[in-house]
């Protein structure tokens, strides 16, 4: 079956531009999330092991540029994903718009907040291993 | 046997509030639920106001909560449901009276898509022959008979009156998906929208309560992924 290109236009700016790509967006960190979370669960708890995670851990882990990175992909997504997902429910479950606003103002505040101490941590943290 | 309806009624010109009648009766197990709504409504209780028309699952009149799930009385048997059964409108819209909801909001969201062929250019001197292949790929969608058991089971529609609603997307799928029609770029521009397609949480109420056993949710993704890549 052969596909049609649909003719030109659609691409226009507005709401639906930001919806559809949070839809995007939610489909790409979902899917990003499933591997980076799980394979930091196994990582944490199996190969390092529950009882011996103490700072040095950290320390360790973070000497690796990479395992940087891999941080800060894992705190993106997850951030991203979960308060556009805290957006959608209070567009559906607060119906002031008064009280819409304010919630999500809130959320988006914290949110901020929660990922610059995350990003700040994750780029300045310096503590060489003993 | 004998069964017990518990309907829930509502008549403004008597009083305020809804409340909800028992009515008890013998059925046959292979009657419907219309059959035994009709019951009510010519031996028992003649103000019950409900809307049912063909009688035989293809003017979709006869949408209602029956056990809490949506269905339509004239293709629900009796035994599928068991000898108690709650009868209530649909969720989401006004009721007007008992088991009639106002519908013109529904229609409204139907209207929106632009529910009928599109042509540009002049009109063609022969039909437009179409392979069975580009037929396949829109007949789900042609079996919508516009009864509204999928969009008042989506809790979307339920938290917002101007989500263009599952039933709509899939009328907008029938002609996206057709390869006679010219129209394809303006309904995916309608429903390229915080109030269209993006709105969908992917729950699968709607597949769930179409009597016709639509596919309504892969179709939503269908269109979804058309109006992400402009592309059908």
């Amino acid at each position: 079956m052969s596909e049609r290109r649909v003719g030109g236009g659609h691409r226009r700016p507005g709401s639906g531009g930001f919806e559809r790509w949070a839809w995007f967006f939610m489909r790409i960190s979902g899917v990003a999330l499933l591997g980076l979370a799980v394979f930091h669960l196994l990582w944490m708890h199996f190969a390092i092991g529950v009882d011996n995670i103490d700072f040095q851990t950290v320390v360790r882990r973070w000497s690796n540029p990479l395992w940087r990175l891999y941080d800060f992909a894992l705190l993106a997504f997850a951030l991203g994903h979960g308060l556009n997902g805290l957006r959608t429910v209070i567009d559906e479950y607060v119906e002031s718009p008064g009280w819409k606003l304010g919630v999500k103002t809130a959320a988006a505040l914290i949110g901020f907040l929660v990922g610059a101490a995350g990003f700040y941590v994750i780029f300045t943290f310096d503590v060489p291993v003993s | 046997m004998d069964v017990t309806f518990t309907i829930r009624r509502y008549q403004p010109e008597v009083r305020d509030d809804p409340y909800y009648e028992d009515f008890e009766f013998e059925a046959e197990p292979t009657d419907r639920v219309l059959d035994c709504l009709n019951h009510i409504k010519w031996q028992i209780d003649g103000t019950l106001a409900m809307r049912r028309s063909c009688q035989t699952g293809i003017c979709g009149s006869d949408a209602m909560r029956i056990n809490g799930q949506n269905r339509l009385a004239c293709k629900t048997l009796l035994q599928d449901v068991g000898s108690e059964v709650t009868i209530e409108p649909l969720m989401g819209y006004a009721v007007i009276k008992d088991l009639v909801v106002d519908m013109d909001p529904f229609f409204d969201q139907f209207r929106r898509v632009k529910p009928f062929m599109m042509n540009e250019g002049s009109d063609p001197e022969r039909e437009r022959v179409q392979s069975q292949e580009e037929r396949e790929r829109f007949d789900d969608t042609t079996k919508c008979i516009l009864c509204a058991a999928c969009t008042t089971s989506c809790p979307v529609f339920w938290s917002d009156e101007d989500y263009v609603g599952p039933a709509a997307i899939v009328q907008a799928h029938r002609f996206i998906f057709d390869s006679r029609d010219d129209g394809t770029a303006e309904r995916l521009r309608i429903l390229d929208d915080a109030e269209g397609v993006w709105k969908c949480r992917t729950v699968f109420n709607c597949t769930k309560a179409c009597p016709r056993d639509i596919e309504v949710t892969k179709a939503i993704a269908e269109v979804k992924q058309a109006a992400m890549w402009g592309r059908v």
